[in-house]
C-alpha cells in the first residue's frame, strides 16, 4: 500500500528515488520482463527464455533458478516476483507429459496478474543455431503480424496485443533510420503462429526509399495456442483508462473536409457594413474633371429645384 | 511535332518513374495497418498462398515478411526527417495501439494544512540559498540538516536566564523541546497524510494530559491505554481490586419499534419461510467457522495428550477418553494428579479454551 510507504519514510535520497521509480506515474516507465523457469523446465525451454531475454536485453530479468509453481493455478509467486523486481511482463517456461515444451506469457496491472496466454513450442530454432551476425541489444525491432486470424477471435486479439506490449521496447519520438535493423513477423496460420525474426538488410533502389532484404537472424518459434487467462472486461477496461492529462487535446473550430482542405473559424464582433472599408479600386477613382462635372449638375439640380 | 516529343517524354518520364518505384512496390489485396509510433505493421490478407505451401514454408515465409517490411519502411520513409548530428532522424507520431498501462492512474493528491492555507492568503514560497554564514564556526554551513549553522543544541555555553531555576539543566531543555519540534511535526505529517487518505484519524478526543482532568476522563484514558496494545487488550493485567470496564461487550443493534413497515413485513415473512421449509437453511461462514473451530480443539486436545504422554512415566491412562469435538467443554477438570506438568496445564488450557470461544464468537460473526 502506497501509504504505508509513505508513512515509512525513507531516510536516504537514493531510497526515495528508488521508491519514487516505482510508483504510479502519468506517462509511465517501459515495462520490463520477468523470464522465469519452471521446475520442470527443459533445455528447449530454457534456450528459448534465454534467446528472448537477449532480445529484451536492459529491459529484462532472467531468473537463473527453477521455480516450482503453476501460473494457471495460483499466480501469488508470480505477483510478489513482480512486485519485487517491479517488471509488469512475464514468461514462464516448463515442460511435462501433458504440456511439452509449455510457455507461458502474462502481463500484470497494479501487480496483479492481468492476462496469460499459455503456447506451446512446435519447433525451436535458436540464436546460436543460426550463424548470423546479431544486432546489438536494445534496437527497437519492427513488428508485424500477418494473418487474418489476428483480428478474428478475441483471444488471439489479446495475445496480439500482450505480443505487442512485450517486444516493443522504449517508446522514442525520434528514430535514427539507419538504425532499424530487425523486424519480428508473426504468421497466423491453421491454428499456429509462426514467430520469425529477420535482419534488415538496406539495398540501393532507384529512389531515397531503400529496397528491403531479409536475413534470417534470431530464434524462430512456431507456437501453438493453448489455455488463456484473460481478465474480465471490466478490469481490462481499468487497466486502459488514460489519465486526462494525457489525452489529446482538441483544437476547437478546426474542421477538415474530405479532400483534405482544413477549414477554419473565426468569430467576430458584429460590423456596419454601411462603413466597411472595401478595396480601392484606382481605375474608378473621379478624376478632377469628372468631379467638377458632377458638382456642377447637382448646383444645376438644386438651383432648378429651388426656383 | 514538338507536342509528340513532349508526349513522348512524358511518358518516358512515368515510365522510368514507375522503373524506379518497381523495386519497393508491393502489391497487396488490403491495404496493411500502419501504427507508425510502435514501428507496427497489421497484415490483413488472408494468408492463402502459405496454406498450400509445406516444405518450402520457410521461404514462403520470408518472402511475406519481406514484403510487408518493404510496405512498412515505405512508410517510414515518408516521415518528415531532420539531420541530427550527422545522422538521419526520422520524427515518430504518437502510437496509436492503446495497451494496458503496469500501474493504476495516480490519484491527486489533496492539499496538506499548510498548503490550503498558504493558497488561501498567497503566499508563494521565498527562494533561498543553501549554505548559510555561521559565525560561531567561521564557516559556511547549511541552512538545515546535519552540521547545520545555528544549532542551538549543540552550544557548549549557555546563559542561565534571570527568572529561571537555577538547579534547571537548560541543555536538557534545549534537547527536550527539540524532540517536542520533531514530534509534533511528525504527527502533522500523519495527519496530512490520512487526510489525504481519508482513513479515519485514531480519535485523541479529550485524552491529552493536561494534569486537570476529571475521573471519568482519566478513566477513559486508561481504557483506551489498555486496548492499544497488539494483543487489543488480551494479556493486560488488572489491579486486585479493580473492576472490568462497562460497555466493553458487543453492541447490539435494534430497529426502532415502528418505522419502516414494509422491512418488517418482509423480514417476518422471511422468518417463517426458513422455519417452515423442509430443507435446513446452511449458513456456509457459521458452519465453516464452527468446523475450524472443531477442528482446533481437536488439534490442541491431541498435542496435549501427546506431550502428556511423553513427560509421563509408564502406561498410565490418559485422561478422557474420546476427545470429539463437541460443546466446549470446562477447563481443569483432569482426574487424578498428574504431575507438576499436568496441574499448570488445566487453568492455561482452560483460560485458551475460553479464550477460544470468545474468539470463536468473534468468527461467528
Amino acid at each position: 500500500m502506497d501509504a504505508l510507504d509513505r508513512v515509512v519514510k525513507p531516510k536516504t535520497k537514493r531510497a526515495k528515488r528508488f521508491l519514487e521509480k516505482r510508483e504510479p506515474k502519468l506517462s509511465e516507465n517501459i515495462k520490463n520482463a520477468m523470464l522465469i523457469k519452471g521446475g520442470n523446465a527443459n533445455a528447449t525451454v530454457t534456450q528459448v527464455l534465454k534467446d528472448v531475454y537477449a532480445l529484451k536485453k536492459p529491459y529484462g530479468v532472467l531468473y537463473k533458478k527453477k521455480n516450482i509453481t503453476r501460473p494457471f493455478e495460483d499466480q501469488t509467486s508470480l505477483e510478489f516476483f513482480s512486485k519485487k523486481s517491479d517488471c509488469s511482463l512475464f514468461m514462464f517456461g516448463s515442460h511435462n507429459k501433458k504440456r511439452p515444451n509449455n510457455l507461458v506469457i502474462g502481463r500484470m496491472y497494479d501487480y496483479h496478474v492481468l492476462d496469460m496466454v499459455e503456447l506451446g513450442i512446435e519447433k525451436f530454432v535458436s540464436l546460436k543455431d543460426i550463424k548470423n551476425s546479431k544486432c546489438p541489444e536494445g534496437t527497437k525491432p519492427m513488428l508485424i503480424f500477418a494473418g487474418d486470424d489476428f483480428d478474428v477471435t478475441e483471444d488471439y486479439r489479446r495475445l496480439k496485443s500482450l505480443l505487442i506490449d512485450f517486444f516493443r521496447g522504449p517508446t522514442v519520438s525520434n528514430i535514427r533510420l539507419a538504425g532499424l535493423e530487425y523486424v519480428l513477423h508473426f504468421t497466423a496460420l491453421n491454428g499456429k503462429i509462426h514467430f520469425r525474426s529477420y535482419k534488415l538488410l538496406l539495398k540501393k533502389s532507384g529512389c531515397r526509399t531503400p529496397r528491403i532484404e531479409l536475413e534470417e537472424m534470431g530464434p524462430s518459434l512456431d507456437l501453438v495456442l493453448r489455455r488463456t487467462h484473460l481478465a474480465s472486461d471490466d478490469l481490462y477496461k481499468l487497466s486502459m483508462k488514460m489519465p486526462k492529462a494525457l489525452k489529446p487535446k482538441k483544437k476547437k473550430n478546426i474542421s477538415h473536409d474530405t479532400f483534405g482542405t482544413t477549414y477554419g473559424r473565426i468569430h467576430m464582433q458584429k460590423q456596419d457594413l454601411s462603413k466597411l472599408q472595401t478595396r480601392k479600386m484606382k481605375g474608378l477613382k473621379k478624376r478632377p474633371a469628372e468631379r467638377k462635372t458632377v458638382e456642377k449638375e447637382e448646383n444645376k439640380s438644386k438651383r432648378i429645384k429651388k426656383n | 511535332m514538338e507536342g509528340q516529343s513532349v508526349e513522348e517524354l512524358l511518358a518516358k518520364a512515368e515510365r522510368d518513374e514507375a522503373e524506379k518505384l518497381q523495386r519497393i512496390t508491393v502489391h497487396k489485396e488490403l491495404e496493411l495497418e500502419f501504427d507508425l509510433g510502435n514501428l507496427l505493421a497489421s497484415d490483413r490478407n488472408p494468408p492463402t498462398g502459405l496454406r498450400c505451401a509445406g516444405p518450402t514454408l520457410e521461404a514462403e515465409l520470408r518472402g511475406l515478411a519481406r514484403d510487408n517490411t518493404q510496405l512498412l519502411i515505405n512508410q517510414l520513409w515518408q516521415l518528415p526527417t531532420e539531420r541530427v548530428e550527422e545522422a538521419l532522424v526520422a520524427r515518430l507520431p504518437e502510437p496509436t495501439t492503446r495497451l494496458p498501462r503496469e500501474k493504476p492512474v495516480p490519484r491527486p493528491r489533496p492539499l496538506t494544512r499548510w498548503q490550503q492555507f498558504a493558497r488561501l492568503k498567497g503566499i508563494r514560497p521565498k527562494k533561498k540559498t543553501n549554505l548559510v554564514w555561521d559565525e560561531v564556526s567561521g564557516q559556511w554551513r547549511r541552512r538545515w540538516g546535519y552540521q547545520r549553522a545555528r544549532d542551538d543544541t549543540k552550544e557548549w555555553l549557555i546563559e542561565v536566564p534571570g527568572n529561571a531555576d537555577p538547579l534547571e539543566d537548560q541543555f536538557a531543555k534545549r534537547v527536550q523541546a527539540k524532540k517536542e519540534r520533531v514530534a509534533k511535526n511528525e504527527l502533522n505529517r500523519l495527519r496530512n497524510l490520512a487526510r489525504a487518505h481519508k482513513m479515519q484519524l485514531p480519535s485523541a478526543a479529550g485524552m491529552h494530559p493536561t494534569g486537570h482532568q476529571s475521573k471519568e476522563e482519566l478513566g477513559r484514558a486508561m481504557q483506551v491505554a489498555k486496548v492499544s496494545t497488539a494483543s487489543v487488550g488480551r494479556f493486560q493485567e488488572r489491579l486486585p481490586k479493580e473492576k472490568a470496564p462497562r460497555g466493553t461487550g458487543k453492541k447490539r443493534k435494534f430497529q426502532p419499534l415502528f418505522g419502516d413497515f414494509a422491512a418488517e413485513k418482509k423480514s417476518q415473512l422471511e422468518l417463517l419461510r426458513v422455519m417452515n421449509s423442509k430443507k435446513p437453511q446452511l449458513d456456509v461462514t457459521r458452519a465453516t467457522n464452527k468446523q475450524m473451530r472443531e477442528e482446533d480443539q481437536e488439534e490442541a486436545a491431541k498435542r496435549r495428550k501427546m506431550s502428556q504422554k511423553g513427560k509421563r512415566k509408564g502406561g498410565r491412562q490418559g485422561p478422557g477418553g474420546k476427545r470429539k469435538g463437541g460443546p466446549p467443554r470446562q477447563g481443569g477438570k483432569r482426574k487424578g494428579g498428574l504431575g507438576g506438568k499436568m496441574s499448570s496445564g488445566p487453568p492455561g488450557l482452560g483460560g485458551k479454551r475460553k479464550g477460544g470461544q470468545h474468539q470463536g464468537g468473534k468468527r461467528r460473526k
